[in-house]
């Protein structure tokens, strides 16, 4: 290759590489904390587990995600999973289901709770994160609260008890052509609960870590197996390069 | 080949098209290497497609004699567009549904016809379990079949003229007394040891990608896929899967429906015409003057941003810069007569010159 086509080509190569950074970085909503999940931390799934079975499976179900590959994967025996996580199935190759029928749950909150197998995948981590933490008070829901990530959200706060009630302020700017632009502009402690700010933030980091986990249980297996892929690889690149090397050493 | 294990076990049906494909992900042994290679596959045979594109309009491949292999390859190419997009809607996702929706009702926008064909796309008045069903019909038979056919005709076609080089010479106008070309090597040993070495950098990408990154940030699996279908709720903003968005931003930066169909249909199909539009005496870039690097340089930048546009939502600033771009892409195809011509160029030796 000439010069020319090198330098094009390692241009569109840096600039594709340079683009893709760019959008994984984008999307998504302003001012989002980021969840900073440790997806290997075992110690963290299991509480997460157990958060979701007390907290979420009442209403959302976990339809792909069968309880004996949670048990393999968390490291958990089959009594553990049975005395702590499985509260409505009886074998534990049954998926998690809701106790809840879908009909009297779309009566109740006018929608029926979505499926948690892939939230946090299709919304991603931080999504779930900063919702689960943003709730607030609001006198025209029916439920009592908003939620800053997804307004007008049929879904009550389950987690007061722990996490207290907070308030959210918001900042009104007219602009010049008599719009106006709301941001927001912090939360505010109304009542305390049961854990303060950083044990409450502990406790959602570790459920987002499980809804992360159960998106996509292969994740941590793919990326030992794919060490293994390109250490070989890299090994018969060596290899076929000294072979070309060899026959390409006669043309000038 | 990774096609047949998934459709061992996936269910082409609106009901259980999404759960099947969690379900190979999931409980089937193995299932989530031969998706995730699938998926990454589609978009590696795009990137392995532009970059073959993009090479063979550096060194003017497309010229004399090689126009006909030129011609086969946009047809593969369109082929394996109508391929992608076939697939595509098969995970039933919310983005699967929701761009097929869009790209489907372009052809709505054609006068008289227009709704008579879409509804023959579909079998139905929206997309449905019966469009499913039809697009997995197109995507496992006819057009793979389309495809291997195709690929064929362009390799024989390239038997029969010779593979260019970098140089743009006709090495066949000298041979030695045995009538083998004199600047040619043999295809073994020479180029099976250098596209062995080519492969398993190939591979090394391609794992990187199934085993590290298998979304690549959201552009080789959209975000909003994981979602099952839902009729009711439109997705925040429906973009195309990357390969397709340069054409896609083209299409948006047209305000009028059926202009915009128009234009989007060019944009793929103009690329046809290069053999034609390229005036110019020399293939190679090498031998060409600035005119014709700067154009070729300033399209590829263009092709990219018109491809990350596409990604954007079409709103604001993004709007007057798809259509910035747009009309450079234009520009690049349809001055082509006339600046390619007027490009100085340089001699061409008569023999491929040796680099370093």
């Amino acid at each position: 290759m000439d010069k020319f086509t090198k330098k094009t080509g390692l241009t569109v190569l840096i600039t594709l590489f340079w683009a893709s950074l760019g959008l994984a970085a984008g999307g998504g909503g302003a001012h989002m904390e980021p969840a900073d999940i440790d997806p290997d931390n075992i110690a963290s799934l299991q509480r997460g587990a157990r958060n979701f079975m007390n907290y979420c499976s009442g209403c959302h179900s976990a339809q792909y995600v069968r309880y004996n590959t949670i048990g393999k994967d968390l490291e958990l025996s089959e009594e553990q999973l049975i005395d702590n996580l499985m509260f409505n199935a009886e074998k534990t190759f049954e998926t998690i289901q809701t106790a809840m029928p879908a009909d009297d749950a779309a009566r109740w909150y006018g929608t029926t709770p979505p499926d948690m197998s892939l939230m946090a995948r299709a919304k991603g981590a931080d999504y779930v994160y900063n919702f689960l933490k943003g709730f607030y008070v609001s006198e025209e829901s029916p439920t009592g609260v908003d939620n800053l990530m997804l307004e007008g959200t049929s879904m009550p706060h389950v987690l007061w008890e722990l996490q207290g009630y907070q308030e959210a302020h918001f900042e009104h700017h007219e602009n010049e052509d008599g719009s106006v632009t709301t941001t927001f502009d912090g939360f505010e402690q109304m009542a305390a609960g049961a854990m303060d700010a950083e044990a409450y933030d502990e406790f959602v980091r570790d459920t987002v870590n499980f809804l992360a986990y159960i998106s996509e249980p292969i994740r941590s297996d793919r990326r030992k197996l794919g060490v293994w892929v390109l250490m070989y690889l890299i090994f018969f690149f060596i290899l076929a390069s000294m072979l070309k090397k060899q026959i390409w050493k006669d043309v000038k | 080949m990774t096609g047949i294990f998934l459709t061992m076990n996936y269910k082409p049906s609106a009901a259980d098209a999404f759960a099947s494909v969690e379900y190979i992900m999931r409980d089937v042994e193995w299932g989530w290497l031969i998706r995730y290679m699938h998926s990454t596959g589609a978009s590696f045979f795009f990137i392995v497609v532009y970059l073959h594109m993009f090479r063979a309009m550096l060194y003017g491949s497309y010229k004399k004699p090689r126009e006909l292999i030129w011609l086969i390859g946009m047809l593969i190419f369109l082929v394996l567009m109508a391929e992608a997009f076939a697939g595509y809607l098969l995970p039933w996702g919310q983005m699967s549904y929701w761009g097929a929706q869009v790209i489907i009702s372009l052809f709505g926008a054609i006068p008289w016809v227009g709704d008579a064909l879409v509804e023959i796309i579909r079998g139905d008045y929206s997309i449905s379990d019966i469009t499913l069903n039809r697009f997995f019909a197109l995507h496992v038979i006819l057009l793979p079949l389309a495809l291997i056919g195709l690929v064929f005709v362009h390799i024989v076609a390239l038997h029969e003229v010779g593979s260019n080089n970098p140089d743009g010479i006709d090495i066949k106008d000298h041979k030695d007394e045995t009538g083998k070309p004199i600047d040619g090597v043999a295809f073994h040993p020479y180029h099976t040891s250098k596209d062995l070495v080519g492969i398993i950098v190939f591979l090394m990408i391609f794992s990187s990608v199934v085993f590290f990154a298998p979304d690549m940030g959201g552009y080789f699996l959209e975000h909003a896929n994981f979602e099952p279908a839902n009729l009711t709720a439109t997705p925040e903003h429906i973009a195309p899967v990357w390969y397709f968005t340069p054409f896609y931003a083209i299409l948006r930066a047209v305000p009028d429906k059926l202009w915009g169909f128009i234009l989007f249909g060019l944009s793929v199909l103009l690329p046809i015409f290069l053999p034609w539009l390229d005036r110019s005496r020399v293939r190679s870039i090498r031998y060409r003057g600035w005119i014709y690097k700067t154009a070729l340089t300033v399209f590829t930048i263009t092709f990219l941003v018109l491809g990350w546009l596409g990604t954007m939502p079409a709103e604001g600033l993004y709007v007057l810069m798809a259509r910035i771009f747009s009309v450079i892409y234009f520009a690049f195809f349809l001055l082509m007569p006339y600046y390619s011509a007027i490009d100085k160029t340089k001699p061409v030796p008569d023999r491929v010159v040796y680099h370093g």
